[in-house]
């Protein structure tokens, strides 16, 4: 592994992956779980570590709105928030996502209210998934960090061009103390070199952004913006290519593990892909093979790899850390249903919610979910509605 | 203004600047206003004192400022609002029906 | 502040324009005055933030701009929010790269400053951000359809304030921005008026001259929500000044200073006659709300001269 070992919480690695990505600019409004992250950087403003302006807005709408105003002034701009935050965000994430700003966003991912409640559920990130950032999860704090450098690095390519969510669970990632491996500043400096903006604010050549569209215009710069999305995914693949070539960590939109030749697999995004990686090596001594595939990528959404991971399962539980009321799924294995229903491969799909507001999911609960799987494939029936696991009433 | 802009190029969206960008200034000089116009203002420049409070209250701007400091109008974006006709102080410009 | 380039007459205001025609708002409309006139008064290099509203939307449909400057668009609300980023950003960005900070204007309108606006107003005030930051008011949502907002005075007929037959219009105050900008600490705050050009020029020579935040409040008759003949629209401003219902004053190192004394006020019906919105005010029936207006806008006057005389 390169670099040096270090011990630090999810929130502190990612505000240190800032630090040497030499931001120039922070806008950020404090909110439980990411505040560690801001707060860290305002210390490294402070004291003179990181030459960068932090703004101190007073809201996350502004927060957003004045990254917005200082990407598209050419600076390399870093914002972090969680839940209600990326909510109040919403209108912005459009706009910033469609300017094509570079901004690159941190979210300790919370459950929304109400009940409030400050621990991890995923779907304020999900609720991000149709504005055209691109979006990776982090399974460790290793990941958060060395997502964030590559989140500045893919933004920020010309190729690219649109600005980075990277998630980490609030509290189990964001505040839990974890040894990793951070680079030196110089490794650092020559993977992400400095922002050379495309279309910058420039008095010396006046451009006019966020033009007014109407029925003329609205539909081809939505095509375009589709289009350029599109055109990002091999680049995403190369820059998680040569930071793994960097590092010795291998990186790649989708994590498969054990899924060759496994007939049953679970789905999981964020760090609960640890626990069912242990209940499927555990099942393994036992002789049985569980694959389990994550996603490091989430948007856009990595379908083709995701085929050719799942492509030997006859069942897979689609585990999801969120609800969609009213839909036939929650949001992963909406994503996934539409992955696989232009496929040949067509395994049965069930979906699982599991640890809204923090609840635990433990090893015990993902053995559960494996042998609902089994019975599934055993009957050729999948259940109709999503499967709670870990909720009073319902035992599996 | 020449016709090499963007504005008359764009064909599909993939001809379109990135981030929905107008990337030239000043290119609602092709759009020609004058054609909104009911009333249109005459200036009798024999009347004209030059005090330029027509130039200074258009809304488009339609009055053009000599380097003498006599004014013109132009006809092109002119919607023949008549707050230059109202403000002039030596009632030098009438707003006549378009024809 | 001698070496500010102040102007006596309209001849010396610079012939350059940063804006050009060929923008489809209204016939006679008092937005685009402000506009050039700031884009003459304030020196390269500068960067305009527009919030949502009429100027935003008339000016810029794509691919026609009327702009000569950078212009940047984001939202209705966060106009001074996206300011602030621009402004941090150029500061950083000169300070690690020597790139060039422009002045950044801002321009939006009484619903984007006033309402939905307000809470982005007053953190980048409160944070410092260099900015001019110039609230153009037609005192109602007019890029909507004419529906009153926290700008629209006592007594106006809007779409959701309509003189009606046992509410005749607005009931509430407007309120006072200029005041709510100065709570705020910062250097310098002025009203303006389009009929009063030489005036308005002037503070935009002074308020780029200042570092940090500047609120600019701009008096903006609306021929379409008012309901006037838009030939009117400047002696309709020269009018509310000279009602007193827009006084013209500045506010500059603790000191407010009334800049157009008005020392024989026009009756407030002069005003009212010339505008659909308050022709209802001069009927008998609504004659105390009438009263109750002229009381609010001798009320301010005096307060004002008080502030002034401090």
């Amino acid at each position: 592994m390169r670099g040096k070992l270090v011990g630090m919480n999810g929130d502190r690695a990612v505000a240190y992956a800032v630090k040497q990505a030499d931001v120039d600019v922070i806008s950020a409004y404090p909110i439980t779980p990411q505040t560690i992250i801001v707060e860290t950087l305002a210390e490294y403003v402070n004291n003179g570590e990181l030459d960068a302006a932090f703004i101190p807005v007073e809201s996350e709408h502004s927060a957003l709105s004045a990254a917005v105003g200082a990407s598209l002034s050419g600076a390399r701009v870093f914002t972090a928030t969680s839940s209600q935050g990326l909510a109040l965000m919403y209108e912005i994430l459009w706009i910033a996502a469609g300017l094509r700003t570079t901004i690159v966003m941190a979210i300790g991912n919370r459950a929304l209210s109400p009940n409030i409640n400050i621990h991890c559920s995923h779907d304020d990130a999900y609720a991000a998934r149709d504005t055209g950032w691109l979006q990776f999860f982090a399974e460790n704090v290793q990941e958060a960090y060395d997502l964030t450098l590559m989140a500045f690095r893919i933004s920020e390519d010309h190729r690219v061009l649109f600005p980075s969510i990277v998630n980490l669970d609030g509290f189990i990632l964001t505040h839990a103390l974890e040894g990793l491996y951070v680079l030196e500043d110089s490794d650092v400096k020559a993977f992400l070199p400095k922002k050379e903006p495309v279309n910058p604010v420039d008095p010396g050549k006046p451009m006019t952004y966020g033009a007014l569209d109407l029925f003329d215009w609205y539909m081809e710069h939505r095509r375009q913006q589709y289009a350029s999305l599109e055109s990002a995914r091999p680049i995403i693949k190369e820059v998680f290519e040569e930071y793994s070539n960097l590092t010795g960590r291998k990186y790649s939109p989708v994590k498969s593990f054990n899924t060759e030749g496994a007939e049953v697999a679970v789905m999981i995004l964020g760090s609960s892909a640890g626990t069912a990686r242990y209940v499927a090596r555990k099942l393994a001594e036992k002789g049985k093979k569980i694959g389990v595939i994550s996603l490091t990528q989430y948007r856009p959404f990595p379908a083709k790899e995701l085929r050719e991971a799942i492509k030997d399962a006859s069942v897979v539980a689609v585990m999801d850390r969120s609800v969609s009321f009213g839909s036939p799924g929650a949001q992963l294995f909406m994503d996934v249903s539409a992955t696989l229903i232009r496929s040949k491969v067509r395994p049965l799909l069930f979906n699982v919610i599991y640890g809204l507001g923090g609840r635990d999911l433990t090893p015990a609960h993902i053995e559960k979910v494996v042998d609902l799987a089994e019975s599934v494939m055993r009957r050729g029936e999948a259940p109709e509605e999503p499967v709670w696991v870990g909720v009073r009433g319902d035992e599996l | 203004m020449s016709g090499e802009s963007v504005v008359l190029k764009l064909k599909t969206w993939r001809d379109l600047p990135i981030g929905g960008i107008i990337p030239e200034p000043k290119t609602s000089l092709h759009n020609k206003t004058g054609n909104w116009r009911a009333m249109k203002p005459i200036l009798d420049n024999g009347k004209c004192i030059k005090c330029l409070l027509c130039w200074i209250h258009c809304p488009e701007p339609a009055i053009l400022r000599g380097d003498d400091d006599s004014v013109r109008i132009d006809y092109d974006y002119c919607k023949g609002c008549g707050i230059c006709a109202n403000v002039c102080p030596v009632h030098a410009i009438e707003m006549k029906l378009e024809v | 502040m001698s070496e500010l380039k102040f102007v006596k007459t309209l001849k010396e205001i610079p012939r350059a324009e940063h804006f050009a025609p060929g923008h489809r708002l209204c016939a006679g409309c008092g937005i685009p005055q402000v506009v050039r006139m700031a884009l003459k008064a304030v020196p390269n290099p500068k960067v305009v933030v527009n919030a949502t509203g009429c100027l935003e939307v008339s000016t810029t449909v794509f691919p026609y701009t009327s702009w000569g400057v950078p212009w940047i668009h984001v939202a209705f609300e966060n106009a001074a929010a996206v300011a602030s980023g621009i402004e941090a950003a150029f500061k950083i960005l000169s300070k690690k790269y020597g790139k060039q900070k422009p002045k950044v204007i801002v321009f939006a309108g009484d619903g984007g400053t006033f309402d939905i606006g307000f809470q982005a107003l007053s953190g980048a005030l409160e944070r410092g951000h260099d900015m001019i930051y110039i609230c153009y008011d037609n005192e109602a949502y007019m890029n909507t359809g004419i529906q009153r907002s926290g700008a629209t005075p006592k007594g106006a007929s809007t779409t959701t304030s309509p003189a009606g037959r046992v509410i005749p219009g607005k009931l509430e105050r407007k309120k006072n921005l200029i005041e709510i900008a100065i709570a705020h600490g910062i250097p310098y705050a002025a009203t303006m008026n389009p009929a009063f050009p030489v005036d308005m020029y002037n503070k935009l020579v002074k308020a780029a001259s200042v570092s940090g935040p500047v609120v600019l409040h701009y008096f903006t008759p609306c021929p379409t929500g008012w309901y006037f003949d838009p030939s009117k629209s400047i002696e309709i401003a020269r009018l509310a000044v000279q009602t007193r219902i827009w006084p013209l004053y500045e506010y500059e190192n603790s000191r407010v200073r009334i800049t157009v004394p008005v020392k024989e006020p026009k009756p407030i019906e002069d005003y009212f006659k010339l505008q659909g919105r308050f022709r209802h005010l001069l009927e008998p029936q609504n004659r105390w709300l009438l009263e109750e207006i002229k009381r609010d806008v001798e009320e301010n006057w005096n307060r004002l001269l008080k502030l002034a005389s401090q």
